[in-house]
């Protein structure tokens, strides 16, 4: 039979560039193909740590991002009003000149004039220290309205958390619980591990409210009501600790639960250096918790103190935790919950992961083996944006300790340079000093009320109010409070408002419409609220408009980043890790890569830390200073190829370090000992070798912590100890809410608000796309044009729903009108959407009436960053109570069914667009051909 | 009017884990970027940043939600969707130019891009819509198997795997011959149970799916835990587990 002929292999490409993806916050290794010098087709690394050759579809999309129609093309300055859109296109010396016009008189002055906040930043190592040297203490990154309860539960808890901190042991667990996971924290690592576990037959239990992605694939599923997801794992630690299943030889010999505590205070007994106080179950004595050759006994007592352990004991004993006591209020039957106890109990207990491998304990211990218990947890922002986020957080990691999970075969692994303890951790450095710097890093972890960034009269010394009484554990600061708070004057006014890739006037801001007001007010003389405002971005967002000088950054293949140890780590748990991003193309626009504008800037103010003594420049731009910068002596940004291009983590500048990464994939990584692998908090052979990474400056081991005592502190001094105290307001919520052994308690204003809005609503970040950048990208936005809400079968029924329809919701905020389409996989009293689909017209590059600006709607108008007044005379703020987080999902509303509508409410007027329009067909193809655009 | 091989040597095709895959659109993406820089004609985007964007690809996902028949929770099933290169391919002997064919040496489907005059017979046929005609071109597109990069010399042995395939980041998509009974896909499609799409229809696709596992089976799963003190509060509980004290 004649057959045509195929070609079938075709030159692929002149080379491949191997760089890092910067489509999500994952930074997975990418291999891009070059043809003509030009982007050709993108796919995974197949050495690379983070996503071994696999690629999602935002990474393969990337190329659509390169050469989006939205991306900015040259400094603007603002012509018309503010928010208008109307810009002037300016030159670069011009954009700085006027940039340090206005930052150098109120370095000058009060440095805290400015606040300089970077959103989903990944070089908040460079941009904090930027920040320190210009001496304001207003910086921090969007970790805030992100998932700050879990990294500052982690942290407080076993020293490190999900994600950037830590891993399921993938090739040993037998049991994975998935908690209100967000797709993209992290993307493809989860897929491959869930795939691991799915080829040899190990159990998934998703506890999602919505039945979507993970969890569709989950073997169980929990349909949990928001919000009570710390009740359900109190509730799985009742049932554990009541039948005994716990792990009490891994409690005594790695947990606070062995130490004694002060009856009167509330706090840790410890001796004259510090450390926690044990009694030894041989001698019976009382000595400090590292002593050698001790065994802690959890039953110990002294002088009428007894363990936390049996604190514990009494508090979790308690018939408030059983499930048939939670079950209603969760959502889930009682025999389910004790059956996934039960599940637990089993994975942990009957079937042990056990390795060969030797180690030895900080105590001199040498145990033969590695024992393990294969149930791991993953967990990210569904259950830490509630106002009881950081307790549940806490929970969690409790539930990983009580069965002796965590950093054992089969549990939750750190990756270097986690773990991490808080106290070794900086305390926050907030004050500002004319012309000066900071003494120290902005972002910390408080051990008490010591440590709150507070002026001399007791007043917020940071704009967000971080560190204050009413969050006091802001760990990542408040970026969702800062216009709202700059808009105020309260604590103070600011002159020049200063943010990198955060659309706070759209999807990044509760109250996005009252936050577009902010932006735009005047005072009484005709002047902004907040006088000026500087944004850089890639692309023309939302933020854009409400710019006065706008400072277009590259894409993330035109740029050199590095994304380092320093930073947010991609190290895995066997290996530390970190990688850079080098111009594979270079800008075809008259834009710079924003670190190196931060460069330019600090070499015009001639910042501390960027310029020597003479006040010479110390960095040319960005490449440079990921090269010499030195932290300490030794270690810089990236931790291979040190010296002589040999040292790993510590060892001088290399001039060719760069050269090296790009030679090397465009990552570096170096294993961790087998005898280091696991049981690191408390493995001498891990705490050298952290040592002579340059992780640590010495050998810390150390307890996790099932008793908080920061909290405690706090507790007291809202019980009127010690000098530094509360406003006479927050005392009560302090002491309920800051309990150091984990509690539950309801989302804030759920009473008040249940019987008018008895639904909750969420979004979810569809595995497809990435916050507001999606839609710009041609081949995404055909994959989530349009973001219907989601209802129930319930909600449907009830309300006599059909395809087709619309809806108003209503929160105690606002309203919005929308489309609506049924979801049985969903919890009865939830209603959900796609997160950050809706777009403003005139954004984006995209047709005023493209479907996402005209259908598309954004849940944060129902969203305020106070909660409604409660007649206290006090506005209280939408957020955890400890940390600040965003409570999002918190959210409650009401429904009501619309006939058919052309489109979304509130439809908010267009914007003018810096960048114009895209084309009007796309054949991309770049090559011998010489067909693209 | 096009005729079919008798037999072909090999059944070259896909595996697709319904159980494994989570919808994230990787496999779509993927093939999007490789059939659009090589072979034949590039897919394009018609309108695509307006109000009805519309490109061509040659794999899509669906989402399903199915209530089990036992009357638990509904269910989601992401199903990926690309041409099966069936046995009995009906895109192939509908087509009136002989642009649609079958290879007898792997059994994969193809267009000969020359010799297609668009005229939408094939699609019309399919019973899977698993064809799209690409506006901007003309010609009719469809999975290759990614055939230049399977036997492409200038890719390393390792990815000469479709390009959905290479990039599936929970590994529910595997690549192999279906002719082969020892193959590593024809044992799992033996041992999970795969199926063909719409059997009944006598299409005999080459690829397979496998079904998603049963789900929320967790009561009795485990052994029940039993309070180890009742009745006796923590002073029992703690001389039941830490003995006398």
């Amino acid at each position: 039979m004649n057959q045509p002929a195929a070609s079938t292999s075709p030159r692929v490409s002149d080379e491949i560039r191997r760089t890092t993806c910067y489509m999500c916050a994952c930074r997975c290794g990418i291999d891009v193909h070059m043809k003509d010098g030009r982007v050709a087709y993108i796919q995974g690394n197949r050495d690379h740590p983070v996503n071994r050759g696999v690629l999602c579809a935002k990474g393969s999309a990337g190329i659509m991002q390169v050469n989006a129609p939205s991306r900015l093309r040259k400094p603007l300055r603002r012509v018309g009003p503010r928010g208008s859109g109307a810009f002037e296109e300016i030159s670069w010396e011009e954009a700085l000149e006027q940039a340090a016009a206005w930052l150098e008189p109120i370095r000058r002055s009060d440095p805290s004039k400015l606040a300089f906040f970077t959103g989903r930043d990944q070089s908040q190592s460079f941009t904090g220290f930027w920040a320190q040297g210009f001496g304001t203490p207003n910086y921090a990154a969007h970790g805030g309205f992100c998932s700050v309860n879990m990294a500052a539960a982690g942290i407080h808890t076993i020293g490190g958390s999900f994600w950037e901190f830590g891993q399921p042991d993938w090739d040993h667990t037998r049991l994975l619980l998935l908690f209100g996971v967000a797709e993209d924290h992290d993307s493809n690592p989860i897929k491959m591990g869930l795939g691991k576990l799915k080829a040899r037959g190990a159990r998934v239990v998703g506890i999602n409210p919505i039945r979507s992605g993970y969890n569709a694939i989950a073997d169980d599923w929990f349909g949990i009501t928001p919000g009570s997801d710390g009740l359900l794992i109190l509730a799985l630690i009742h049932c554990l600790v009541e039948a005994g299943r716990i792990d009490l030889d891994y409690l005594a010999r790695y947990t606070n639960a062995p130490v004694l505590l002060d009856r009167a205070s509330g706090l840790l007994r410890r001796d004259d250096a510090g450390r926690p106080l044990v009694i030894d179950r041989r001698s019976g004595r009382l000595c400090p918790f590292d002593q050698p050759g001790i065994h802690p006994d959890l039953r110990g007592s002294e002088g009428g103190d007894s363990t936390v352990f049996l604190a514990m004991l009494q508090e979790y004993l308690d018939p408030r935790h059983a499930p048939e006591n939670v079950a209603e209020r969760c959502g889930i039957p009682a025999a389910r919950i004790r059956a996934l106890a039960a599940m637990i109990a089993h994975a942990a207990f009957d079937q042990p992961v056990e390795l060969d491998r030797p180690w030895t304990d900080f105590r001199g211990e040498v145990h033969r083996k590695m024992v393990g218990r294969p149930v791991s947890f993953h967990a990210m922002r569904g259950i830490s944006a509630h106002s009881n986020g950081f307790q549940t957080c806490r929970a969690l990691h409790l539930l990983q300790i009580l069965i002796g999970s965590v950093e054992a075969p089969g549990g939750f692994r750190f990756k270097p340079p986690y773990p991490k303890p808080a106290e070794a951790h900086p305390v926050p450095h907030f004050a500002a000093r004319p012309g000066q710097p900071l003494e120290g890093p902005h972002l910390g972890y408080v051990r008490g009320p010591e440590d709150l960034a507070l002026c001399a009269d007791g007043s917020p010394a940071r704009i967000d109010k971080a560190f204050s009484w009413e969050n006091p554990m802001s760990a990542h600061g408040l970026m969702h409070m800062v216009i709202s708070n700059a808009h105020a004057g309260d604590p103070y006014r600011i002159d020049t408002l200063f943010l990198y890739m955060a659309n706070m006037s759209w999807n990044s801001s509760m109250n996005t419409r009252g936050v577009m007001d902010m932006l735009t007010d005047r005072d009484e003389d005709g002047n902004y609220a907040i006088p000026h405002i500087i944004y850089s971005d890639a692309y023309s967002s939302e933020m854009v408009a409400y710019a006065d000088l706008v400072l277009p950054d590259t894409t993330y293949l035109e740029r050199h980043d590095c994304i380092s140890l320093l930073d947010r780590p991609i190290s895995e748990a066997d290996a530390l890790a970190d990688a850079i991003r080098w111009p594979v193309v270079r800008p075809d626009r008259d834009v710079r890569s924003f670190q190196t504008v931060l460069i330019q800037l600090a070499n015009r103010l001639k910042l501390p830390g960027f310029v020597d003594a003479d006040g010479a420049a110390m960095y040319r731009d960005y490449a440079d200073y990921i090269v010499n910068h030195e932290r300490k002596p030794g270690i810089g940004p990236l931790a291979g190829f040190r010296g002589d291009g040999t040292a790993v983590g510590r060892g001088a500048p290399n001039p060719g370090q760069i050269a090296r990464y790009i030679a090397n994939g465009g990552f570096f990584t170096h294993p961790v000992p087998a005898e280091a692998s696991y049981f690191k908090p408390w493995n001498n052979a891990y705490q050298d070798w952290a040592v002579r990474m340059g992780l640590a400056d010495k050998p810390q081991p150390y307890l996790f912590q099932i008793y908080c005592e920061p909290l405690a502190r706090f507790q007291n001094a809202a019980k009127g100890q010690g000098a530094r105290q509360p406003p006479d307001h927050l005392r009560q919520r302090i002491i309920d809410t800051m309990s150091p052994l984990p509690i539950w308690y309801p989302p804030f204003d759920e009473a008040a608000q249940a019987r008018d809005f008895p639904l909750h609503a969420l979004t979810q970040r569809p595995m497809a796309m990435y916050h507001s950048w999606g839609s710009q990208n041609a081949w995404l936005r055909q994959v989530h044009g349009h973001n219907p809400m989601y209802l129930p079968m319930q909600v449907w029924e009830r309300h006599g729903f059909a395809e087709g329809d619309w809806a108003r919701v209503t929160s105690a905020h606002g309203a919005i009108t929308v489309p609506v389409a049924l979801h049985q996989g969903l919890n009865g009293d939830t209603i959900w959407t796609w997160n950050a689909i809706g777009k403003r017209k005139g954004t984006w590059a995209l047709d005023e009436d493209a479907p996402e600006a005209v259908k598309g709607f954004l849940l944060n108008h129902l969203i305020h960053e106070l909660l409604p007044p409660r007649g206290d005379g006090h506005r209280w703020a939408n957020s955890d109570p400890i940390t600040g987080q965003a409570a999002w999902f918190d959210l409650r509303v009401r429904i009501e069914k619309l006939a058919p509508q052309s489109a979304s409410d509130p439809g908010l007027p267009p914007v003018l667009s810096p960048v114009g329009r895209g084309p009007k067909d796309l054949a991309w193809r770049v090559g011998t051909k010489g067909n693209a655009p | 009017m096009t005729c079919l091989p008798a037999a072909t040597d090999r059944k070259l095709g896909l595996v697709i884990d319904l159980d494994t895959c989570v919808g994230c659109h990787a496999c779509v993406i993927a093939c999007k970027g490789w059939n659009t820089q090589y072979h034949g004609a590039p897919l394009s985007d018609m309108d695509p940043y307006g109000p009805r964007p519309e490109g061509t690809f040659l794999n899509r996902i669906h989402s399903y939600e199915a209530l089990p028949d036992d009357g638990g929770a509904a269910q989601m099933v992401h199903f990926p969707k690309s041409c099966l290169h069936c046995d009995n391919a009906p895109c192939v002997t509908v087509c009136p130019t002989g642009a649609s064919y079958k290879r007898a040496e792997d059994g994969i489907v193809l267009v000969d891009e020359d010799a297609c005059i668009g005229c939408n017979l094939c699609a019309w046929a399919c019973p899977y819509g698993a064809r799209e005609l690409d506006r901007a071109s003309g010609v009719m597109k469809k999975c290759t198997l990614c055939i230049d990069r399977i036997y492409n010399e200038n890719l390393p042995q390792e990815d000469r795997v479709p390009a959905c395939v290479r990039t599936c980041p929970a590994g529910a998509r595997h690549f192999g011959d279906l002719a082969d009974p020892d193959s590593a896909v024809s044992r799992l499609v033996a041992e999970r149970g795969g199926f063909d799409l719409m059997a009944e229809l006598d299409t005999a696709p080459v690829n397979k799916y496998l079904p998603p596992r049963r789900k929320d089976r967790l009561e009795n799963a485990a052994p029940p835990l039993t309070p180890i003190a009742s009745g006796g509060g923590l002073a029992g509980w703690l001389d039941r587990m830490l003995g006398g004290g």
